[in-house]
Order: C-alpha cells, then structure tokens, then sequence
C-alpha cells in the first residue's frame, strides 16, 4: 500500500502547505471520484472505490499538523495505522502529583457532592488540564520544523520520534481525564464530544 | 446513458426532478403539481398514492400509510413509543416494522416503493419514455439500515439506485448550480421528520462537506404532534368530549393542526373550525401559542448545530452563508433561531420544498456525465466501529470522513482448529456497544483449521459513495477470500427484497387492471353525460320507439358500470353510443344549422 505523503506526491515530512494540499485533493478527487467513472464493469468500479477511499484516507491524515505526527509516528514504526489509535493513553509520571489532587477531588465530591468546594475545585482541575492538554499540542507542532531539518540533513531522528510519542500520549491520557470529569461533573454536553479526536 | 432522474423522497412530499438545458427542473404531473404527499392507501379499487389517498385518510385511517420515512431502517423498538399515534397497525417485529393493512403485511420500503413508482410514472408520461435510473436523497444523519432500506424500496420500484445523497448536500448543489458564494455555507434542514445541518466549503466547484450532525427524528410531524395533544386537551376541557381514542377525529384534528401550523407562518393568528358529530370546535390560535408549543423542539435542532460546528473546527461567525431548506424552516420561529446561533440571516431563495430534488436532478447529470465541473465530497455522519471485549466499541472509521473511505482490520482465532470467527458492526458515538446502533454481525466462515492465533484475516470495511458499508475478508496466509455471511440487524435481507421486486410485478399488473377499469368507467360515465344531454335537447325530435331503445341501452349500461366488468362495460358503451347515433346526426345536423344561422346573423351585423 502507497503510504499518504507518497498519494501526494509529498517527502515525508511535518512541514506541509495546507493551501497547496488542499488543492491537490481536489485535484485528485475528480480524478478518482466515483461520479466520474460511472458505468465501469465492477472490476474497475472496485479499484475507483480503493483509490477515492486511499485519497480521502491521506487527505485525512495529512491536513491537521497534530494527525500529521501521528500518522508519521505510525509509518517510522511500520504500523498499520488507524486514525486516533496511535497514541495509547499514558499517564505521565511528571503528572503524578495532580492526578492525586484530581483523584482527592473526586472522593470529595462523591462524599459531598457537586454542590459546594468539590464541585468548584473539580472544574478548576478541570480547568488546569485543558490548558495542560492545549500545551501539548502546541509543543508537538512546535517541534515539527526540527523534524524536518533532521530529515534534510540524514540526523538521528529516533529521539525525536520517541518524545513525539510520549508527548501524544501524554495527550490521550489528559482526554480522557477531563471526559472523566466532565462525567463527573454532569457536564459532558453531549455524549459524543469530540474528545475522541484532537 | 439513459435517462437518471432526481428524487426527493420525503416524510411529507415528494418530488422527482431533471435537468433541462442546464438547469434543473421539477417535473409535475397531469394537473401541474410539483409535490406528491408521501401517502399510500390500500383501497377497494387498489393501491392510491398521493393527493388521492390524502383525501380519504380521515375515513380510511387504518389502511392509509403515512410519515413511513420515520419507520424506514428501524427496527420495532425503535419506533414503539411513536407506534400508538399512527392510525395503521404495526406487527411487533424486532427486525423490520411491518404494518398490516387488512390481511396482508406490508413493511416500510414497500410502502415508499409505491410513492417512488407514482414518480417514476409521473416521468415516464412526461419523457414518453421509460425511466429506470434515479439519484434518491435521504436525511445527511441516515445511518446504514436507514440508507440501505431507501436503496431496497427504490429496487422494489423498479429503479436503479444509482446515488443515494443526502439531503442538505442536494440543496448545496443546486444553490451551487446557480452560484453559490464561494466559502463556508451552513444548510440547515428541518423537513416533516427529520432534521440535518451539514457545514460545507464550497471552493472551484468542488463541495466538500467538513461535518454533518441532525436528528432522524425530529420534524414538522412533532411540531403537529405537540399541537395535537394541545387541541385535544382543549377540546376535552370545552366540549367535554375525549377524543383521543376516535381514530378518525385524531386524522381531522392531525390535519387541522398542520393546515393551522402552515398559516401561521404567514399570518398572526387563524381560526381552527373542525365539525365534529354533535358539535363543531372552532378555536383562535395565535402564532405566540404555537411557538410556545414548538419551542422546546426548536432548540433541540441547535444542539447538533453547535457540534457540526465544532467537529468542522469552526466557530460560528465564520460561516458565510447559512441556507435553510425544508417546509419547516417557514416557520419565523425557526428562522430567528437560527438566525441567533449563527448570527447572520438566513436565507432560503430557492423554494425550501424543491431545492432538494433539483439537488437530485444536479448529482444525477453528474453521473450522467452532463456536468463535469461540479464534484460533491460528503462524509459518513457516524462512526463505524467493531465491539470488542467487554462490549466496548473500537472505533474504525471515525464520524465525518468523506467517503469513500475503508479501513483494514486483523482477526485471528482464539481456539486451536476455530474455523469460524464472528464481529459484530457498530454505528453511533458511544463508548459501549449496547449504546450504539447495532448494523449487523458477520460470521467469517470457512478459515482453515490452524492453531489459535496463527490465521491472520484481513477484514476491509468500506463505506461507499451512498455512505452504505461494504464488507470483505480474506485470509492472509493462504490468501483465500474468507466468506461471510451476514446478519443485518434492522431491515431486508437480500432474499426477501428479491421476493418483494418479484411481487411488486405481480401487483402491478394488478395496478394497471386497476387503472383500465378506472378508466372505463369513466368512459362510460362520459358517454352516459352525453346522452342525457341530448335527450334533454332533442325532446321534439326523437319517437316513442326511439326514446325506449335508448333507455334500455342506458339501463344496461348503468347496471354494468356499477359492477368491475370491464369488457361489458365498454360493450355496453359501444352499444348505446350505437344505439343513439342516429340522434346524434339529427342534433349535429340542427346544431351545424343554427351555427350556419348565427354566422350569417354575426356577418350581417359586422357589415352594418
């Protein structure tokens, strides 16, 4: 299978034009769309299908920065890749000391309800998390140009690649915190935020 | 390439249309209406669709079909709740509803097989020739059981379902058609019974669509419903009289309200007036009341707005354009909802009932190769995941992906020798399987006796341009095509759709029987009309013999008509018309006189 930076004829690297990509799809879209091969024997009419469904796949994993790493973190390591199923949440041990505030926080509430302090400290937890959460990706996409500069000049890319690795999961692991408290917290607007993506 | 028709297939009307020189119209039938009310009824001279079977809902409540869109895909708990306000009858089944008129059982997609033959009828006498491909449009929120049962009642018709598209993309695409803005446009779909948004970017022709979100059950029929009970209670506290058990009383006032409703789109206030046996209920309904009614449901539509917009990653003030689409959105309550949430004006130029055929009509000249600067990318409104242990739902192609698209999956084998390994296919954005819609489950069958663990097969899930899922495996070591069967949890299976194409013949031979008898009838009704005339007329000029030939033609005659025979109807209507030739000469014969006469009357006074 042609990996997706290869789709858009692309080098594999984090700096992407979102403008240019974009045209491209387009591009590529009315080349292998289905609504313009109508009336192909079924053969042919399943290959359209994979190419339009690879296309829209690439499109996908390529336009948003923070996709971006995690579809290449899945290609350096030969993976098959699944969208949001890269990063397996972890808890990172720097994070220690708040997750025993948090986990505090919850007890209290179970106790006394959301009513009074527990439910004002929950939110403020909350609060620090989403920030906390915001930050990771910020400093994953603040990191992107170094890859690429490491591509260039043949560098060892390893490290880099492992504190990418480390900082998503960090990320996945914060998600679903702040889904559980916002459970907690009766908050969750609706039963399918997206949490579950970036 | 033959002829591809667009088709609106509605909860409250439908429509087909075509493109034309460009430009996309709706086609009408014989008396010039666009809109046919999605209403079947099973009669004593057979199936009546549309305006007809509207007519006699009240007196014929449990054999007439209605609102069975709502009943489309879904499964008897799905709609239980909903089940005791419908007039007709619904057999408790878990797979497909059935509804039960007289003895026969009838499930959803043949009922709108009957609506999207009426169509295709309507096309063929306008085009004089057969239509046999069509583009049908479904709610953007449609899951797999809901968009596969439309593609079964459309084979059921005898149509080729070449695209099913969703409803608010259509509209996009014949706005588009008469150029749209460039940038984000929001279309905001409220209809009789289901609700879409779906955000898009509209950029050098091409329509992508960022997220679509909506509620396949919310439209106009509750707005009708929440006015319903309203009148009820108000009928009991005035008359004294309970009327929610007489099933012909609830049509009146069903009917009433939405007649109610629609004017107070218009104007202030209107007067209810329903009589009923004993006593006539009139009642002065003000817009204020209604939207007090409706006000909860309203703002349930903005729910799903605000997470389109999220999921497109868009606040609302980027949006350019908002687009309103749908008989519901006349409603001014709607539309300053609306207006609230976006914080710009929505517009709806194009008329909200039509837009969504011409849509139709657009994407069907794009697979007929007409228009080849225009291309629609839409996205799966639902997530499609597999259930793993503990009946959480893994996640395999997320909501919003534009489609096509697939995803790969491994399986193997727990068992030594295990030959057979099932999955089971979720839609929906819950964690937990038994919160998601369920689709179907798969059996891989016929992998080859290993040690657990060792097959590796390979499942492909694509979703395809309908946003309708396909399924394959394959073995990985022996590279066999695994074969699969599957399950579907709501709606027909291959066999029985087969059985109802099968039937739908059968049935419509019965239909065109109908349709000759009707047709003879009427015939003779003509001729009957005539020759009482001309007795009327030709008192002085027929003798005694004459006049009792002619009425024993007619006697004859009137006795054959009331009967189904239609072979001595139109023998009997040969026969008087025989019977009464002579006269008609003589009258023709005076009648060409006095014309003769008055002419030359009109010349003297034109010369004087």
């Amino acid at each position: 299978m042609s990996d997706y930076f290869t789709v858009f004829g692309l080098p594999r690297k984090l700096g992407v034009d979102g403008e240019a990509l974009q045209r491209r799809f387009y591009e590529l879209s009315r080349q292998h769309h289905p609504d313009f091969h109508q009336g192909v024997d079924a053969e042919r009419q399943a290959e359209v299908l994979d190419q339009s469904a690879l296309v829209n796949r690439a499109y996908r994993a390529l336009r948003e920065p923070l996709a971006r790493v995690e579809y290449l973190i899945a290609l350096e390591e030969g993976r098959e890749v699944r969208e949001g199923a890269t990063a397996k949440p972890k808890a990172p041990r720097e994070l220690l000391e708040e997750m025993m505030e948090v986990q505090e926080a919850l007890e209290e509430a179970k106790g006394e309800g959301l009513g009074g302090d527990a439910g004002t400290r929950l939110r403020e937890e909350r609060r620090r998390l989403e920030e906390r959460y915001a930050a990771e990706a910020t400093a994953v996409v603040g990191r992107t140009a170094e890859w690429d500069r490491l591509v260039d000049a043949g560098g060892d890319r390893r490290p880099l690649l492992e504190w990418f690795k480390q900082r998503l999961a960090t990320r996945a692991y914060l998600r679903t915190v702040i889904g559980d408290l916002s459970d907690a917290l009766g908050e969750r607007e609706d039963q399918h935020v997206s949490y579950r993506r970036h | 390439m033959s002829r591809i028709v667009g088709i609106d297939l509605g909860t409250t009307n439908s429509l087909v249309a075509h493109v034309e020189g460009g430009i996309p119209r709706v086609i009408p039938d014989a008396e010039g209406r666009a809109l046919l009310p999605s209403i079947v009824a099973w009669t004593g001279n057979g199936v009546v669709v549309g305006e007809a079977a509207r007519r006699q809902l009240a007196r014929n409540s449990a054999r007439t079909v209605y609102s069975v869109k709502r009943l489309m895909g879904r499964g008897y708990d799905d709609v239980k709740d909903e089940l005791a306000r419908l007039p007709f009858e619904v057999t408790p089944q878990a797979e497909v509803v059935s509804i039960r008129i007289g003895d026969r059982a009838v499930t959803p997609p043949e009922v709108s097989a009957h609506v999207l033959r009426a169509l295709k009828q309507r096309a063929e006498t306008y085009f004089g020739e057969p239509v046999e491909q069509a583009v049908i449009t479904v709610p953007a929120y449609f899951n797999d059981a809901q968009r596969q049962a439309t593609k079964d009642a459309g084979r059921i018709a005898g149509l080729e379902v070449l695209r099913i598209v969703n409803e608010p993309t259509a509209a996009a695409l014949a706005y588009g058609l008469q150029k749209l803005s460039q940038g984000i446009i929001a279309v905001y779909d409220l209809g009789g019974g289901t609700f879409d948004i779906s955000i898009l970017r509209v950029k050098d022709g091409v329509f992508e669509v960022l997220a679509t979100n909506g509620n396949t059950h919310l439209g106009g029929d509750d707005f009708d419903r929440a006015m319903v009970d309203w009148l009820l209670a108000d009928v009991k506290s005035r008359h004294h009289v309970d009327l929610s058990g007489d099933a012909e009383a609830l049509q009146e006032i069903r009917l009433g309200a939405e007649a109610a409703k629609c004017r107070l789109s218009f104007d202030e206030r209107t007067v209810l007036t329903i009589p009923f046996e004993g006593f006539t209920y009139h009642r002065d309904i003000s817009r204020a009341e209604v939207e007090a009614l409706v006000g909860p449901l309203v703002a349930a539509t903005l729910g799903p707005c605000r997470q389109a917009l999220a999921d497109a990653s868009l606040r609302a003030e980027q949006v350019d354009e908002v687009v309103l689409v749908g008989g519901s959105t006349r409603m001014p309550l709607v539309q300053r909802r609306v207006e609230e949430l976006f914080g710009r004006t929505p517009h709806s130029r194009m008329n909200p009932d039509e837009v969504v055929a011409l849509g139709a009509a657009v994407q069907a000249q794009i697979l007929a190769g007409g228009i080849t600067d225009m291309l629609l990318l839409d996205v799966t409104p639902l997530s499609l995941g597999i259930e793993t242990l503990g009946g959480i739902v893994s996640v395999l192609i997320a909501r919003n992906t534009t489609i096509p698209t697939l995803a790969r999956e491994h399986f193997t084998t727990s068992v030594d020798g295990q030959t057979t390994v099932d999955m089971h296919v979720l839609q929906g954005e819950r964690e937990l399987a038994k919160d998601n819609r369920s689709l179907a489950r798969f059996d891989l069958a016929g992998i080859e006796p290993m040690p657990g663990g060792m097959p590796k097969i390979e499942v492909t899930f694509l979703i395809d341009a309908n946003g309708i899922l396909q399924v394959q495996a394959r073995e990985l070591r022996t590279g066999k095509a695994a074969s699969i069967e599957v399950k579907p949890t709501y709606g027909l299976t291959e066999d029985q759709v087969e059985q109802m194409v099968e039937d739908s013949f059968t049935y419509a031979e019965a239909d065109v029987e109908a349709r000759l008898l009707i047709e003879t009838q009427t015939e003779a009704d003509t001729v009957l009309n005539h020759v009482e005339r001309a007795l009327r007329q030709a008192r002085d000029i027929v003798g005694a013999e004459e006049r009792a030939a002619i009425e024993a033609a007619r006697a004859a005659l009137r006795t054959a008509r009331a009967g189904t025979d239609r072979d001595q109807i139109r023998e009997l209507t040969t026969a008087l018309n025989q019977v009464t030739a002579p006269l008609a000469d003589r009258l023709m014969e005076s009648a060409i006189k006095d014309a003769v006469t008055s002419k030359r009357a009109d010349r003297l006074l034109e010369n004087s």
